[in-house]
């Protein structure tokens, strides 16, 4: 058999940013959540914000170790498998790369040493500065990384000279037409991410009755995040929709599974797209729908995947299902915001129940919901490197074999797989040990006196609730 | 006309050697690891390393980063040409990253694995960036900007040799600042073992020396021809090394590391020196693999504005975390 050094090139990096994607939407939003806490208890000196936040900061430290070893196999991905590409895209993704290097990556790193170790070496303050630091530096970043992938997406403010690109307008190509929706759409999904996994950790302790009333605190600030959030994200995601179908026809076509350009085209709910005869096999769907939402008129005209030739269209099921698969759950999690709505205003969010049952499985729900979101949209993106610029084959590296494609993919599955359940499982033990109560030891650095806690030790021990008065958010 | 070329050279030849330096001790101290005297030392040699190796790992992205950005031609040779190479480094570097967190988030009957990681990591990833050195050394086989050379071009004896230089160079940065930072029992096992490792790392340097002008006869022009300055590099070199030797003779905490710098330092120019103004040898120099003019002016703007803000608040970290690091001393 043929060993196919393309196929193989985009399975490795799909494989690769697949795994790394998932650490940055979680290590974004938690670092603005610690640096909130961090902030709370700099400001009120209440001992529990301060309990929240080293717990959580040691659940950060694993999964941004983790992040940053994936993150940087990333960078240098596109040199070993793609370096007709690097070479053409060099002038606009060389410089863009760089400035997330130097603005963010330093930031997180330098700070993150203060952050987990310096807590008795520096200041409250100043502490509190790295805090604010490390999550300036994962927001910072995700800005130059969606700047890149946007313009893979709209390219703009480029020409080719020689077959090599070259910056005409670096604003143009900075703020390409698709980047403003895609930050919007990651930023908002960094902090659900990071709410839906608080969340579900504090629901779960709370059933457990461990640790309750700072747990109380967390489920309580989770849940207003969601229910905004949520249904903010939804509509920033219709937006995205829209510039998507303005710049890149074929993918919406593909998410919709709309072969020919027509009018009254239905919002499909089920339907096996069928490529090869290049129509779609056991249709479900609402009448005149897709047109509506995508162009606010019943008889709406929407493009067809078929208006490409076959050799230039996205794998169609991929790109359909794995955005069914996100707006799913995007629902789900609206719904879930409502519920927590319902139960507070009843006054029942902290009654250990099923909505504290149902969370802890939420946790997996934001993850799964990036990587459907990124699938379809990149995905959508092939057979194109460089939407309509550069493919797939013009951007492989020349010398690259297919047995040395294989030979790294293969690599990589196993390293990340002992990497990667090893993290995993550190990280849950780090959640059955649960929130600790002041390391031993170490005396109390704010300037209030101690205030009874409740007493938390590991799990299983559960402590009674003790709230403590005027506290509660 | 401002020579942007030649600045972009400058800023990612000292971006190259802050990495060099700085994940250099921290790559020492993993190499070093199974030697270490006992589990307290390991202890405290990697709390020593804790709170600023993702900073110093960070040089190597920029440096990645900013070829792409500034000499794009160099990232698309060179990776390419050390494709299996690279792999082996990363996944070195991912055993050893994780490990910072692992190894203490483990339970004891588990410890030893991720100490393994850390050191198997780390000695595999200085191998292969030493390995990257040789193959510098000695040229990728080119056509049209391209590299057309077969997978396993850079694996040959004298690369191999390089490897082990750099991973000896690495061990003698680790345990000199291994004798900056620790007390007691580890900085004596460390000041016992930078002699051997000083020796070592001469030895290699010197049949280097020699082996490098057969392999090379752009080299040997270089060396033996009219620039006869040249040769104070070496010899930087050859005096950092006696002062290694002096100051770890009368016991001196920081003097044998800085003095590892200065020879890390003079051994990298002279690499340099070598080669210039080649950044793909045989066949390519800087202005080949130059991008164009106007990314490199506006990257410039950028780092010229961030890099000393970055320096800045990197040396106040260290500052912060000055001083012995003792044994107990918590893990966050």
């Amino acid at each position: 058999m043929e060993l196919d050094p393309i196929l193989l090139s985009r399975i490795q990096f799909a494989f690769v940013v697949s795994f790394h994607a998932i650490f940055p939407v979680f290590t974004i939003g938690l670092a603005s959540y610690i640096a909130v806490l961090e902030g709370l208890h700099f400001k009120t000196g209440n001992p529990a914000w301060a309990k929240l936040s080293r717990f959580w900061i040691k659940v950060f430290a694993v999964t941004f170790g983790m992040g940053v070893v994936s993150g940087i196999v990333m960078s240098f991905q596109f040199g070993t498998n793609w370096s007709n590409f690097s070479q053409m895209s060099a002038n606009f993704l060389g410089p863009i790369l760089s400035y997330e290097v130097v603005t963010a990556f330093f930031l997180e790193a330098v700070f993150l040493g203060v952050l987990l170790f310096g807590r008795d070496k520096v200041p409250r303050g100043t502490h509190l500065f790295a805090a604010i630091m490390v999550a300036l530096g994962t927001f910072i970043s995700s800005f130059w990384i969606l700047v890149a992938n946007s313009w893979m997406h709209t390219p703009a403010g480029v020409e080719f000279q020689d077959g090599v690109l070259h910056v005409r307008s670096w604003m143009e190509a900075i703020f390409n037409p698709s980047f403003p929706y895609r930050f919007a759409h990651m930023a908002v999904a960094s902090f659900l991410t990071g709410s839906f996994v608080v969340a579900g950790v504090s629901a779960w302790y709370l059933l457990k009755g461990h640790m309750v009333e700072v747990n109380r605190k967390a489920l309580s600030m989770c849940m207003w995040m969601i229910l905004v959030l949520a249904p903010a994200q939804a509509v920033i995601g219709d937006f995205h929709g829209l510039n998507t179908l303005e710049y890149q026809p074929t993918k919406v076509a593909a998410m919709e599974g709309n072969w020919e350009r027509q009018g009254n085209v239905p919002l499909l709910l089920f339907a096996l797209p069928d490529q090869a005869a290049q129509e779609n096999r056991f249709e479900v769907g609402i009448p005149n729908l897709a047109s509506w939402i995508l162009t606010h008129s019943a008889d709406g005209v929407v493009p067809g995947i078929a208006e490409v030739p076959v050799e230039e269209q996205p794998p169609v099921g991929t790109v359909f299902w794995s955005f069914r698969l996100m707006v799913g759950i995007g629902l789900l999690m609206i719904a879930v915001g409502l519920w927590g709505l319902y139960l507070r205003v009843k006054g029942r969010l902290y009654e250990p129940g099923r909505f504290h049952r149902f969370m802890p499985y939420m946790i997996a729900s934001p993850f799964v919901a990036v990587l459907a979101g990124w699938f379809t949209t990149e995905v959508g993106r092939a057979p194109w490197l460089i939407q309509g610029m550069v493919s797939f084959s013009e951007g492989v590296t020349p010398a690259l074999t297919g047995w040395m494609a294989l030979a790294s993919l293969i690599g990589y599955v196993a390293v990340y797989a002992v990497v990667y359940t090893a993290g995993g499982y550190y990280i849950w033990r780090l959640m059955q040990k649960g929130i600790t109560d002041e390391e031993p030891g170490e005396q109390d650095e704010t300037a209030h006196p101690k205030r009874p806690l409740s007493g938390g030790g590991p799990i299983g021990e559960t402590s009674p609730a003790a709230p403590v008065k005027g506290d509660w958010t | 006309m401002i020579d942007f070329v030649m600045i972009w050279a400058v800023i990612i030849a000292f971006g190259v050697m802050m990495y060099v330096l700085m994940d250099g001790f921290d790559l020492g101290i993993g190499i070093l690891y199974p030697f270490a005297p006992n589990e307290d030392s390991r202890d405290v040699m990697m709390n020593s390393v804790a709170p600023v190796w993702d900073g110093n790992e960070t040089w190597l992205v920029l440096g990645g980063a900013g070829l792409l950005g500034a000499f794009p031609l160099v990232y698309s040779v060179l990776l390419p040409a050390l494709y299996l190479g690279v792999f082996v480094l990363l996944a070195g570097l991912i055993f050893r990253g994780v490990a910072f967190e692992f190894r203490f988030k483990a339970g004891p009957e588990n410890k030893g694995y991720w100490s393994a990681s850390f050191a198997i990591g780390s000695t595999v990833a200085a191998l292969a960036q030493g390995i990257v050195v040789g193959a510098y050394i000695q040229g990728f086989e080119t056509e049209n900007f391209v590299f057309t050379g077969g997978a396993f071009d850079w694996l040959t004896p004298f690369t191999l040799f390089t490897g082990l230089g750099l991973v000896l160079g690495y061990a003698l940065l680790g345990s000199t600042w291994t004798i900056m930072k620790t007390e007691g029992e580890t900085q004596e096992w460390a000041y016992r073992i930078t002699p051997m490792l000083l020796a070592g790392v001469l030895g290699v340097f010197l049949v280097i020396s020699f082996w490098t002008p057969m392999v090379d006869s752009f080299v040997r022009d270089r060396w033996f021809g009219n620039i006869a300055f040249i040769w104070l590099l070496p010899a930087g070199a050859l005096g950092c090394a006696a002062l290694i030797y002096r100051a770890v003779r009368r016991r001196d905490e920081g003097i044998p590391f800085v003095a590892t710098l200065g020879l890390f330092l003079f051994t990298y120019l002279g690499l340099l020196a070598s080669k210039w103004p080649y950044v793909v040898p045989p066949e390519y120099t800087l202005y080949d693999a130059a991008s164009a003019r106007e990314s490199q002016m506006f990257l410039l703007i950028g780092v010229l504005f961030v890099i000393p803000f970055v320096l800045a608040y990197t040396a106040w970290t260290y500052w912060v975390f000055r001083g012995k690091v003792k044994v107990g001393e918590g893990y966050h």
